[in-house]
């Protein structure tokens, strides 16, 4: 959970006024022109094209390139030369002066974890490894019945990122642990790719092994010692091994893919994780408004999800959720009947599933009909709703720490320390990712944010125009104006603002009563019922003042029954009054639920007309 | 703009291939380079050294520890069957007699005068390294493994299930859109790779599991016979050590999708030859995808290394990989450069194809893949 380290750039200082910038995603790469028009930065072209890391190309570079080549046949501008890119800028329509990149290429994380006995270290370190947001793609314990060949055989042909280790309670007996150690070691476990950085091997088993474990797995991995998960056999403390998980997967797995090395040397500064380019960017929004925000990047492999309450920033990696290669995991975790619910339409159980197949088996195509979209739209509902899940249950204040209880806390105890992520609280949610900056009308970005948070109150939204947030992180570190320059007038899209009264009621019941005084004087009062969805346009620069008058049961910021008054911002899509209840009410009833959908996606324009 | 595109799956009627085999622990070689190979030959052994049993026989026997060597029927060293004796007294009574009998067959490796215990060893596991395909030794990686390499006709398919099986390629259907039903396998299928066209049902597969099918290649499967197969939904594309009964490949995808007329054609040709497959998959940054390698004899030197493409042409024959049109071939007809309006109202770059019958359709470009091959 801590900021991946960015080691300082260091670069020299010719004047940059030509920048082209990459992000090697996992299932596609985005490159985009920055350049120096009078006095400030502009984007001005952009170009994309599916990530090399399939045979026969399996080097990433190439799909470096031909998204730069995108960009050269947009802007007419000169910038590959054969392989290389040009730099510094030769001429106005020749070169680049830098190129920088971010990288989350390596896609999703998928451990193995060890343990003595099958269901209990081994368990133990299995939910470590879910709850830093990895797949377990096996569980290797000294009783799980598989002979030492099979085990070595086993480590080999999964390739696994990374491995956890845990056995024993501390003081308890060695042997076995020793044991999985020496499989590992004659597995001489390799990354998938490269050989440009060890395995990451976590040991989190008996403190008595760690010597032992040290001089077995000491040079054939990067091996990282933390505290036993299962220090007492009553007692489970998954933390620290949960937290080394994603530092780990941050600094040295994500970025990785075939063809790194290339990459490497290519950049004028030093790569840049994407989460940690997305996070600078977050962190920057948050503290330069002073507002409480939570972002997310929903990427192909990754859901990444970053918050920022009473000034502390939190980060963390969904390494399971995704939209591509995924995406069958989203359907594995989230169930099918959680993302039917948000299809418009009736489909059979069959079409869906295997349309969801193929996408993860053909994770760069994109959706080409309507209900194709709705059906992605569909799914990145469950994949923010659960990415958020995952970041409240890590955002925690610090386990520990005495915690004042009231009596109503009696029956909702956490164990490891209270969520930051206060919605109440929250002022304004970032999105960013293919499926997000590119919806095909910004509406629907917002709706599926709304649908996935439910955020409460009065809640402002916005969205990475064309997806450049990564871009513009990395490009924070070497050229602040640039990014700043670039991320107010061509990145940052205001969406506008929810208003979502708290509380529940039958469709059609009153939920409150609302009053809009726009900027020109202009006054709209208005009832919402529950079950309503109402826009209003606002457009963005404009405010408004908002006065609710919710209903005795209902809550709209100030307490049940207490009217609120806020200034609130516009944006492309407006204000959004959302009386659809919180927490958010379905109907069960499959053809309820679709004539609802209908209803709703109709009161906001979501779709064209089919 | 003709860089954004999804290279296809290898669809070769002959090509050059290399495999690594490698043991998972240090053995001794069987072959040297230069060797030919065939794939069901071991190439390397390994041995996985027994379980070791401890007996305590001065317990069994009520002795001193230090006595046990007088009552020892075996000696240090000595090869023992399971249920053998291995120790007994010799009371002056028959009746008293007490036998320790071996629980284990393997021999006796030591024996501790002051612990009273006899550890029995079982005999090592032998592990066999094969050759997987039939082909060349053309590297030897000393006490570790052997690069095999070999002539073949490939077929890359899109996902598979299940680890690497060889036997006699059989197709079972007329055609690529015909799905494979049970009533296509027959008792002489048993230990073969049977080829099915357009669909394989759950039906099929309790059949084949059945007569003992080693391997199955067809077009598509519905995601929830593979659930129903597998006894869990699979979370990402990373299989191979699947244990289902037969290897499974799919060509195209899921749902019923009519095998692709070349890979049809390939493997119709080579039908009644041997076949390798694997159907291990592993989609993700260095993608794994499964195979059918069918030796084909290295005489003739037209084997070409696989040449880089630099883009999509006009011309090129091309597999539609999204809905609407999921699993359709033609040929590109159009590549315009300019951004196009798709039903989402996404402005993507798309291409014009046209299909066998002349019909046309605009498909945006991340959703074809170029037949290669």
């Amino acid at each position: 959970m801590t900021s991946a380290s960015s080691v300082p750039p260091t670069f020299d200082r010719r004047p940059v006024n030509v920048i082209v910038a990459t992000d090697c995603g996992s299932t596609t790469t985005k490159a985009i022109l920055i350049e120096k028009i009078g006095d400030e930065y502009r984007q001005t072209y952009r170009g994309e094209a599916p990530t090399t890391v399939e045979a026969p190309f399996e080097d990433v570079t190439r799909g470096v390139l031909n998204a730069i080549a995108e960009i050269e046949e947009l802007s007419q501008r000169k910038i590959l030369d054969g392989e290389r890119i040009i730099t510094p800028c030769r001429d106005a329509k020749t070169g680049v002066d830098i190129y920088i990149s971010t990288s989350s290429a390596g896609g999703g994380l998928q451990m193995m974890v060890t343990g003595v006995v099958q269901n209990m270290t081994g368990e133990s370190a299995q939910r470590a490894a879910l709850g830093a947001g990895a797949i377990v793609i096996d569980v290797l314990a000294s009783n799980d019945g598989r002979l030492p060949h099979e085990k070595i055989e086993r480590i080999r042909s999964m390739r696994p990122d990374m491995i956890l280790m845990s056995g024993g309670t501390d003081g308890g007996a060695v042997t076995h642990v020793v044991e999985m150690a020496d499989y590992i070691a004659a597995a001489e476990p390799r990354p998938r790719f490269g050989l440009t950085y060890k395995l990451p091997l976590i040991y989190a088993g008996n403190k008595d092994a760690q010597t032992q474990v040290r001089k077995i797995l000491g040079e054939k991995t990067a091996l990282e010692v933390t505290d036993n998960i299962r220090p007492v056999l009553e007692k489970e403390n998954l933390a620290p091994a949960r937290n080394k998980i994603h530092d780990l997967f941050l600094e040295h797995v994500m970025q990785q893919a075939p063809g790194y090395k290339k990459l490497i040397e290519m950049t004028g500064a030093p790569i840049m994780p994407t989460p940690a380019a997305v996070g600078l960017i977050m962190e920057t929004i948050a503290k330069r408004e002073h507002l409480n925000l939570i972002g997310v990047d929903i990427g192909g492999a990754t859901t990444d999800v970053f918050s920022v309450f009473e000034g502390v920033f939190n980060r963390t990696v969904s390494a399971n959720l995704g939209m591509s290669y995924s995406i069958s995991n989203v359907l594995a975790e989230a169930g099918l009947a959680n993302i039917m619910r948000w299809v418009p339409f009736t489909i059979d159980e069959q079409t869906l599933r295997n349309r969801i197949k193929n996408k993860m088996i053909r994770p760069t195509t994109i959706p080409q009909t309507l209900d194709e979209l709705q059906i992605e739209h569909a799914i990145a509902r469950e994949a923010l709703r659960l990415a958020l899940i995952h970041h409240k249950s890590l955002a925690t204040s610090l386990k520990g720490v005495q915690q004042e209880r009231t009596i109503s806390d009696v029956f909702e105890q956490q164990t490891s320390g209270r969520t930051l992520i206060d919605m109440r609280k929250l002022d304004l949610i970032v999105g960013s990712g293919g499926i997000l900056s590119h919806a095909p009308r910004r509406i629907q970005s917002m709706l599926m944010m709304i649908d996935a948070y439910e955020p409460l109150g009065f809640t402002m939204l916005s969205v990475d125009s064309i997806f450049m947030m990564p871009h513009l992180g990395v490009l924070s570190t070497i050229n602040e104006k640039a990014a700043t320059d670039v991320f107010v007038r061509d990145c940052m899209i205001y969406l506008g603002t929810c208003v979502a009264p708290i509380g529940q009621g039958k469709d059609g019941e009153p939920c409150a009563e609302y009053q809009i005084v726009f900027d020109d004087g202009r006054t709209v009062k208005d009832r919402l019922l529950f079950g309503d969805l109402k826009p209003y346009s606002l457009e963005a620069g404009s405010k408004a003042k908002v006065t609710v008058h919710p209903v005795k049961s209902v809550d709209a910021g100030a307490g049940p029954g207490a009217s609120m008054t806020r200034d609130v911002q516009g944006g492309v899509v407006g204000l959004l009054f959302d009386g659809r209840g919180r927490p958010f009410q379905l109907p069960a009833e499959p053809s309820a639920r679709v004539a609802a959908l209908n209803k709703w996606y109709r009161a906001v324009d979501l779709y064209p007309k089919g | 703009m003709a860089h954004s595109y999804t290279p296809g799956l290898a669809v070769a009627d002959r090509t050059v291939i290399k495999r690594r085999r490698l043991l998972p622990l240090p053995g001794t070689l069987l072959v040297k380079i230069g060797d030919r190979v065939r794939s069901h030959q071991t190439v390397a052994r390994a041995e996985l050294p027994g379980k070791v049993y401890p007996v305590n026989l001065a317990n069994q026997l009520s002795i001193a520890p230090d006595e046990i060597k007088e009552y020892l029927v075996k000696k240090e060293g000595d090869t023992v069957a399971k249920d053998e004796i291995l120790a007994e007294n010799k009371p002056l009574i028959k009746w008293f007699k007490t036998e320790i009998r071996s629980p284990v067959a393997g021999t006796i490796e030591s024996l501790s005068e002051v612990t009273g215990q006899v550890l029995l060893r079982e005999p090592p596991r032998v592990l066999n390294l094969l050759a997987y395909i039939d082909g060349t030794i053309v590297e030897t990686i000393p006490r570790q493994g052997v690069l095999v390499e070999a002539t073949c006709s490939l077929v890359q398919g899109i996902f598979g299930i299940g680890g690497e099986v060889w036997g006699e390629l059989q197709v079972a259907v007329a055609s690529p859109d015909e799905p494979l039903g049970p009533g296509h396998l027959k008792p002489d299928m048993k230990g073969k790779i049977v080829v099915g066209g357009s669909f394989l049902p759950a039906e099929t597969m309790a059949r084949a599991k059945e007569l003992g099918i080693a391997g199955l290649v067809v077009g598509g499967i519905h995601d929830k016979d593979l659930r129903a197969l597998l006894g869990y939904d699979l979370g990402v594309a990373i299989t191979g050590s699947e244990q289902v009964g037969f290897t499974l490949i799919l060509t195209e995808g899921f749902g019923t999708i009519p095998m692709a007329s070349k890979t049809f054609r390939l493997l119709s040709a080579h039908n009644g030859q041997k076949a390798s497959i694997s159907g291990s998959t592993q989609i993700r940054a260095g993608v794994i995808r499964p195979e059918i390698i069918i030796p084909r004899s290295a005489v003739t030197t037209d084997a070409p290394a696989e040449g880089e493409r630099t883009g999509i042409r006009l011309g090129d024959a091309v597999r539609i990989i999204r809905d609407p049109l999921f699993g359709k071939i033609g040929e590109v007809s159009a590549l315009p450069s300019d951004l196009a309006r798709i039903p989402t109202e996404s402005d993507v770059r798309v291409l014009e194809v046209t299909f066998a019958d002349g019909a046309r359709a605009v498909i945006p470009r991340t959703n074809i893949e170029v037949i290669e091959g």
